[in-house]
């Protein structure tokens, strides 16, 4: 049985209706939404359906849209189909105010540092997960750097000119 | 537990109950596996837990790729699994022309082939004779550093540079690859093959290393799966899934090559894995040489595609021509059009599926993009592949992932 | 296709003595069966053909470093055979690859736990300035936190880089005065990076 988008599309719409929504991006890859409280739902569904069958997390990543009022941050997971070789984009979409998510640890192990990674650069509280603290950067640090306001360079260095490269006060 | 070994001798009254001991195997290893720490629970000499810290080198890529245009980032990737960074620099350019729907000639793919796989043998003799190091057998890793430099000799040809080579652009490569290239590296696949086959010869059956190797840290394929292991790991616990036959890119369906796959996961299969993927690395270029040699006349000229909005046009032509010099300008200011969108895009790495993720906002730099690392998602699975056995088993294992530091911090 | 060559156009077969390289002695008072000298200079000679490198490898300038340790570019030659991964053993601290700030207290720690005399190498840009990162997590050059005695820049340097890195610290061995460890101006560069 050939699993093609529409396929997914049909499967998914029938188990949960309203709360999905699909998007066929112009690189042929089905981006699914949900509201966040279905992630873990839509994900054991993936897991166990029979023909679905997708058994392995490739990745997980946030996104911050400052701009987005109440959908600042999207989390975005990326599944794989190894067995029929289909990929899907699965995102959720939380507000910077309250960013808690289900953790995916109880469905694969990959998602544990994943997940860490994620609220290290981002500030995403995974409920549930085991051992949620900062992976990449010091523990000490207290903002989530890769957040859209926060610059890339270190702010408390005083021996560079900035001037020179072209990020001082003259230069707009 | 001694005095079932040694029963005529007892232990002295009020001494110590037996509890575990922790060890720190710290961010400085020796032998350059790179900068992770293990706090290891051990009773005696058998590991019972272990925790992993990284991000001792983590230099925040994925903020700076926020900040630098498309063909920026290319230095940028060369610095993740920096023993084999054409494929990273292949993966990114491949990632940007399916973004910018570029198309590629076949001359270039089969030139990105030749180069790629020569990425992938130079990453597996570091980490295979790391193995060997690892388990007391230095010479083969002296050895067979020699080999190295006639690959970071071809690559010079080519780029200029030997280890973080930034090589090829979007669509294509910067120069076409000369005679000398060509030379050296027929002289890399005479004389490798018996390189190989005595380097195999030494560790192979050996005795020592055998026993050092087989039944140290084993997985399932349930497991592995599970952990998100891809690539040369995953293929030695049974799962044949690769990249380059999955989903294939840059004109791999064109070449016959078959996916060696273990049995155990161990270390010893990794080791094997590794060492088989090297021959089919080999025959690879072999075939990719041959078809480049095919093409004659014009054809053989071609190294790039043809997409003026993306790739710099020659500089003679921007001193001389009108268009060239508006192309130049576009492309250098950042006045292309970089269609809005996301995609995802992976290659088979030598650690596994390297992924990237760009999201395009239309501008110049990318709005987010993230680089899925192997090496950062199946490092988690080092204290259920180590429970219980021996710390120099431990070792072992840590060497025989091929961890590459730069690679999981980024 | 052979490359057209510009120097050494008509090469001729080496001679032996031009592979043997001859030290001076250094300048003394001499006569049958005593030669007397400064001692720092017999030290100085001594010491710098026998440097015992720590290589703090944590990234790309690591494989560069193998790369130099191997046959090719030996190292050995000038008298690194032994390398030491243990601070206490070593004279020289050679860094290489990038530190983050994560690392740093690490790197000050390792260079606390080396006996004087010890010299420093910063290897690559990334040890030396920061580099290619200029970014909220990388310390940007070691010099922030210890002092240093040579700078090899290239990303990675070549081995060749490498090579001349060395054999300027065997430089500075070969002319340090027996007092400059306990020297005001030695003490006062400690000060400055608040190492006692």
């Amino acid at each position: 049985m050939e699993i093609t988008n529409q396929y997914i599309q049909e499967r998914l719409s029938e188990k949960f209706g309203e709360e999905i929504s699909f998007f066929l991006d112009p690189y042929e890859m089905l981006n699914i939404e949900t509201p966040k409280v279905k992630n873990l739902k839509l994900m054991q569904f993936l897991f166990d359906d029979e023909i679905l069958r997708f058994r392995f997390l490739t990745d997980i990543c946030a996104v911050h849209y400052p701009d987005q009022k109440g959908r600042e941050l999207a989390i975005v997971y990326h599944l794989h189909n190894l067995q029929d070789n289909v990929r899907i984009r699965y995102k959720v979409f939380t507000s910077i105010e309250n960013p808690d998510i289900f953790t995916a640890t109880g469905l694969y192990q990959s998602a544990n540092w994943l997940e860490r990674e994620t609220y290290d650069f981002f500030g995403i509280n995974f409920v549930g997960h085991p051992n949620l603290k900062r992976i990449q950067n010091v523990d000490e640090m207290d903002y989530f750097p890769m957040r859209k306001e926060y610059p890339m360079e270190d702010q408390t260095r005083i021996d560079k000119d900035d001037e020179m490269f072209g990020r001082g006060s003259s230069v707009l | 537990m001694s005095d079932l070994i040694f029963p005529n001798i007892k232990l002295p009254e009020g001494s110590i109950e037996k509890k575990t001991t922790t060890l720190n195997m710290g961010p400085t290893h020796p032998a350059t596996h790179g900068v992770f720490q293990n706090i290891l629970e051990m009773d005696g000499e058998r590991l019972i837990s272990s925790e992993q810290t990284i991000g001792y080198i983590h230099r925040a890529f994925e903020k700076i790729a926020e900040r630098r245009p498309l063909y920026q980032i290319t230095t940028l990737t060369d610095r993740l699994n920096y023993c084999s960074s054409p494929i990273n620099n292949m993966g990114w350019h491949i990632t940007c022309e399916k973004l910018l729907r570029v198309k590629i000639p076949k001359r270039v793919d089969y030139l990105r082939v030749i180069i790629m796989e020569l990425a992938r043998i130079s990453d597996h003799l570091i980490c295979n004779s790391i193995v060997g190091v690892d388990t007391g057998a230095l010479s083969v890793f002296l050895y067979v550093m020699q080999y190295r430099e006639l690959i970071y000799e071809i690559y010079e040809e080519i780029c200029g540079s030997r280890l973080t080579t930034n090589i090829g652009r979007i669509g294509g490569f910067e120069r076409n690859f000369n005679n000398i290239a060509f030379t050296k590296l027929e002289k890399f696949l005479k004389e490798y093959p018996g390189v190989l086959k005595e380097f195999e010869a030494l560790l192979q059956r050996n005795r020592i290393f055998m026993e050092r190797t087989i039944g140290a840290g084993p997985i399932s394929a349930e497991r592995a799966l599970n952990y998100g292991f891809t690539g040369p790991n995953l293929r030695a616990a049974g799962v044949d899934y690769d990249v380059r036959v999955h989903t294939p890119y840059s004109s791999y369906e064109d070449f016959d090559f078959k996916i060696p796959v273990g049995k155990t996961g161990d270390c010893y299969d990794r080791f094997l894995v590794r060492n088989q993927e090297m021959w089919q690395s080999l025959s690879i270029i072999e075939q990719a040489y041959k078809k480049v040699q095919e093409f004659k006349g014009a054809e053989a000229e071609v190294f790039h595609a043809d997409a003026p909005e993306y790739y710099l046009p020659p500089k003679q032509d921007v001193y001389t021509k009108m268009e060239a010099l508006i192309w130049h300008f576009k492309i250098v200011m950042g006045e292309t059009e970089i269609p809005v969108g996301e995609v995802y895009n992976c290659v088979e790495g030598a650690n596994g599926e390297l992924g990237f993720y760009l999201i395009s906002d239309g501008g110049r730099t990318p709005y987010r993009l993230h680089f899925r690392r192997p090496c950062f998602i199946y490092y988690q699975a080092f204290n259920e592949i180590t429970q219980g056995c021996m710390l120099s088993d431990a070792v072992v294992v840590l060497s025989s992932l091929n961890l590459i530091a730069g690679e999981m911090d980024a | 296709m052979a490359r057209p060559v510009r120097f050494n156009v008509n090469p001729q077969n080496p001679k032996i003595s031009d592979a043997i390289g001859f030290t001076d002695l250094p300048e003394g008072l001499e006569g049958e069966g005593f030669y007397a000298t400064k001692f720092e200079k017999i030290v100085g000679l001594a010491r710098k053909n026998s440097i015992w490198p720590l290589p703090f490898a944590t990234s790309c300038c690591g494989i560069e470093f193998m790369a130099t340790m191997g046959s090719h570019y030996d190292l050995a030659r000038f008298g690194s055979e032994r390398l030491g991964f243990t601070p206490r053993q070593c004279d020289l601290l050679m860094v290489m690859g990038t530190i983050a700030k994560k690392m740093a207290p690490i790197v000050k720690q390792v260079y606390l736990q080396m006996a004087e005399p010890r010299w420093v190498l910063a290897m690559g840009a990334c040890a030396s300035s920061g580099g290619i990162f200029d970014s909220y997590s990388v310390l940007q050059g070691i010099d922030q936190i210890i002092p240093v005695d040579v700078y090899i820049p290239g990303c990675p340097p070549r081995p060749e880089a490498v090579l001349d890195g060395v054999l300027r610290i065997q430089n500075l061995v070969h002319n340090e005065s027996l007092r400059r460890r306990n020297s005001q101006h030695y003490k006062a560069l400690l000060n400055s990076y608040d190492i006692q």
